[in-house]
């Protein structure tokens, strides 16, 4: 019988990481405020208290000291579970993602593994000032050796945290924070999908929109209105960013033959464009239209006040669907 | 003389230039260590700096006949290294940069691993897991990332127990390598944070070899090196790293004080890189021949040389030395030069440890197109 509980994202990521530390004793969280406060967010709160100050870190404040030592602990036979505190307060540590954490399984020829999760909060709609709002999980899924996966409801964070912590390789592990209080159904029993695997959010026959983390609240409020119009629209839930799991996206597009891809990052060079370039050379004799993207400005993002410019709302992604249905 | 010290003490040094053992005042802490080396670890010394200088002239001949992309030369570094790498003991993992050749071998690395890396036909070149390589951790190049790596690593002997019992037989340790040009990076400073912070059991093992390619040190700090370490509050210590015996003592018991739960510490060795930053430099154009020889007339090779002269060492130790170094150059040369490319999907191997759909799908891409190209060939 399956145990089904309700809860915020905040509390299942919570959940999810007392399970993986409760299970494994290598596994140790590093971060900045942590701790005591359990980080700024509180998805750690209780958990020093519970596991102690080992298990549970604060660390100095320095970015790239976190990844460079949770390498080190990896190398040593730990599970190292690193929180950025905000998604802009990552690159300090690129180097020791991309050049290190990601390349050093492949340089010890497969004699070393790297099983690092880096979880970053990210993404927009909090009305936070510089660095607080961004979305830069393409610069990560365009690395080999890493995963990244984001997922969007409570029932997804408090399994996926704890497929990635059991993820021989490094995971970046993407919270959308504005979806950390909104509460939702957790299976506690059993996980119904892995890690890497995407979900259809909402099924429907006249076009498909994909998305992820906070996107797909979006996209599924977009398909309820235009249901109310009488467009039937399917939701598609990446899930895992890198790899991305093809398979049900091409399914959908042959489907409906129009796609529109949303994602709050901005559109150049970004996971929306690789997805819309992927179904117009898989899918491209099923297709009506083009595949479309809905995505941020190519601008930084801007100041708090103009964020609902900025981000793709359920009304910018039904006028990619009125554009998508035009053709 | 560029020696760009403004310490008010002369380093840790207890053999002149000239090979008189003459121990500086700040040397004398760390007598006692010299009393642990045998005549055989003496002959030893000795001979690892010969082979490693005969390896070195080997290396860059092989790169200069073609044989290799690179390689970068550690002529001039020999006291500085061997003396620290024996000071380790068998339980410790090392951290290198990338130009501590004879570090690996003392550990046990094959030196035609490293040179397989040179030869780019692996990114790797040796397996720091198998017990053969004595803990003896892959070469960085991105300059002080390993310094954290090393420092995570510490961290993990520390949790786990294995250092601070007391027992120095046992108890582990960690030492990183690490150069001037690297100490300007933010990542050397981090990871004297989290060692200080974490008072991991390590040790820090600065070679100041005087040029960063080609900046000189005085580009990187106005202050000695070692003053770092202090300002992180780890006990600092600058030697003459042109002594093997200095780089020996102060390694040991540094060594056994962090392994034994004293916390991390800093070692700067003075140096001079003779040779070019890699195949690829030209220091011609940025230092003078004036200071080379200078720095020539410090050599740790003959101040050890003299030492062991003026101890009775017998003449055969330096004859059998230079022929074993010629032996092991042959046997390198002739090994590099039998390194084969590795198999073309190897490209796509241990990228993940678990399974990854995109390498299988790029991988068997790989083999259609080749197979394709060969048909269209016939």
């Amino acid at each position: 019988m399956s145990e089904l509980v309700t809860m915020p994202m905040a509390k299942a990521l919570n959940a999810g990481l007392r399970a993986a530390l409760a299970a494994d004793e290598k596994v140790l969280l590093m971060g900045e405020d942590i701790g005591p406060l359990g980080g700024v967010f509180r998805i750690t709160e209780g958990l020093q208290a519970e596991f102690g100050p080992r298990r549970v870190q604060d660390t100095p404040l320095a970015e790239s000291g976190i990844v460079g030592t949770a390498i080190g602990l990896a190398m040593r036979g730990y599970r190292p579970v690193c929180e950025i505190q905000f998604d802009g307060f990552i690159y300090p540590a690129f180097d020791q993602i991309v050049s290190q954490l990601a390349k050093q399984t492949n340089r010890h020829g497969g004699a070393v593994s790297m099983p690092v999760v880096i979880r970053v909060p990210y993404g927009g709609h909090i009305g936070a000032v510089e660095h607080h709002q961004e979305s830069p999980e393409a610069y990560f899924a365009h690395t080999a050796g890493l995963r990244v996966v984001s997922p969007s409801t409570p029932n997804d964070a408090y399994w996926m945290i704890q497929e990635a912590i059991q993820s021989n390789d490094p995971v970046l592990f993407f919270e959308p924070k504005s979806r950390y209080w909104p509460k939702g159904e957790v299976n506690l029993s059993e996980s119904q999908l892995g890690l890497h695997q995407s979900r259809i959010a909402r099924e429907g026959t006249d076009v498909t929109l994909i998305g992820h983390g906070a996107m797909v609240s979006t996209l599924l409020q977009a398909a309820e209105v235009a249901a109310g119009e009488g467009i039937s629209i399917e939701v598609v839930d990446l899930r895992s960013i890198s790899p991305i799991d093809y398979a049900p996206l091409l399914d959908s597009a042959r489907k409906t033959g129009r796609v529109v891809v949303a994602q709050e990052a901005p559109e150049n060079a970004s996971v929306g464009s690789e997805i819309a370039a992927t179904l117009a050379e898989k899918a491209f004799y099923s297709l009506e239209a083009p595949v479309l993207r809905v995505s941020g400005f190519d601008t930084p993002f801007p100041a708090a006040k103009l964020e609902g410019l900025y981000l793709p709302d359920a009304d910018r992604v039904l006028d990619a669907v009125d554009r998508a249905l035009a053709y | 003389m560029t020696l760009h010290i403004d310490s008010a003490e002369e380093p840790v040094r207890f053999l002149s230039p000239d090979g008189t053992f003459a121990p500086t005042p700040a040397a004398e802490p760390f007598l006692a260590r010299l009393d642990a080396l045998s005549d055989a670890d003496h002959e030893r010394f000795y001979r690892d700096m010969v082979s490693v200088r005969a390896f070195d002239r080997e290396a860059t001949n092989l790169q200069r006949q073609g044989e290799m992309a690179l390689f970068p030369p550690s002529e001039g570094q020999e006291g500085a290294q061997v003396g620290s790498a024996h000071a380790a003991r068998p339980q410790d993992h090392i951290f290198p940069s990338y130009r501590e050749h004879v570090v690996g071998m003392i550990r046990g690395v094959d030196p035609v691993g490293i040179l397989s890396l040179m030869r780019g036909v692996t990114l790797g070149g040796w397996d720091p897991t198998d017990p053969k390589n004595g803990n003896f951790h892959l070469y960085t190049l991105v300059l002080g990332s390993q310094t954290l790596h090393a420092t995570g690593y510490a961290m993990g002997q520390l949790f786990d127990g294995a250092s601070g019992t007391g027992n120095v037989e046992t108890d582990e340790a960690t030492m990183v390598y690490f150069g001037d040009g690297s100490t300007s990076e933010g990542d050397v400073s981090e990871a004297l944070v989290f060692a200080a912070s974490h008072q991991t059991p390590q040790v820090f093992f600065l070679q100041n070899n005087q040029w960063a390619i080609s900046v000189p040190v005085s580009v990187q700090s106005r202050t000695p090196l070692y003053k770092r370490g202090a300002g992180f509050g780890l006990p600092s210590v600058q030697i003459d790293g042109n002594d093997v015996l200095a780089s020996y003592a102060v390694t040991s018991q540094f060594l056994d004080e962090a392994r034994t739960g004293q916390g991390p510490r800093f070692i700067e060795a003075l140096t001079y890189r003779m040779g070019a930053h890699t195949t690829s430099d030209d220091p011609t154009k940025y230092r003078t021949d004036q200071e080379r020889a200078e720095w020539g007339t410090r050599d740790p090779i003959i101040r050890f040389e003299a030492y062991l002269r003026a101890r009775g060492a017998a003449e055969s130790l330096f004859t059998s030395a230079a022929e074993d170094a010629r032996d092991l150059c042959a046997d390198v040369r002739t090994r590099t030069l039998a390194l084969e490319a590795p198999d073309k999907n190897t490209i796509f191997d241990h990228v993940y440890t678990d399974e990854h759909p995109r390498m299988q799908e790029q991988s068997d891409w790989l083999n259609r197109y080749e197979e394709s190209m060969t048909e269209e060939a016939r």
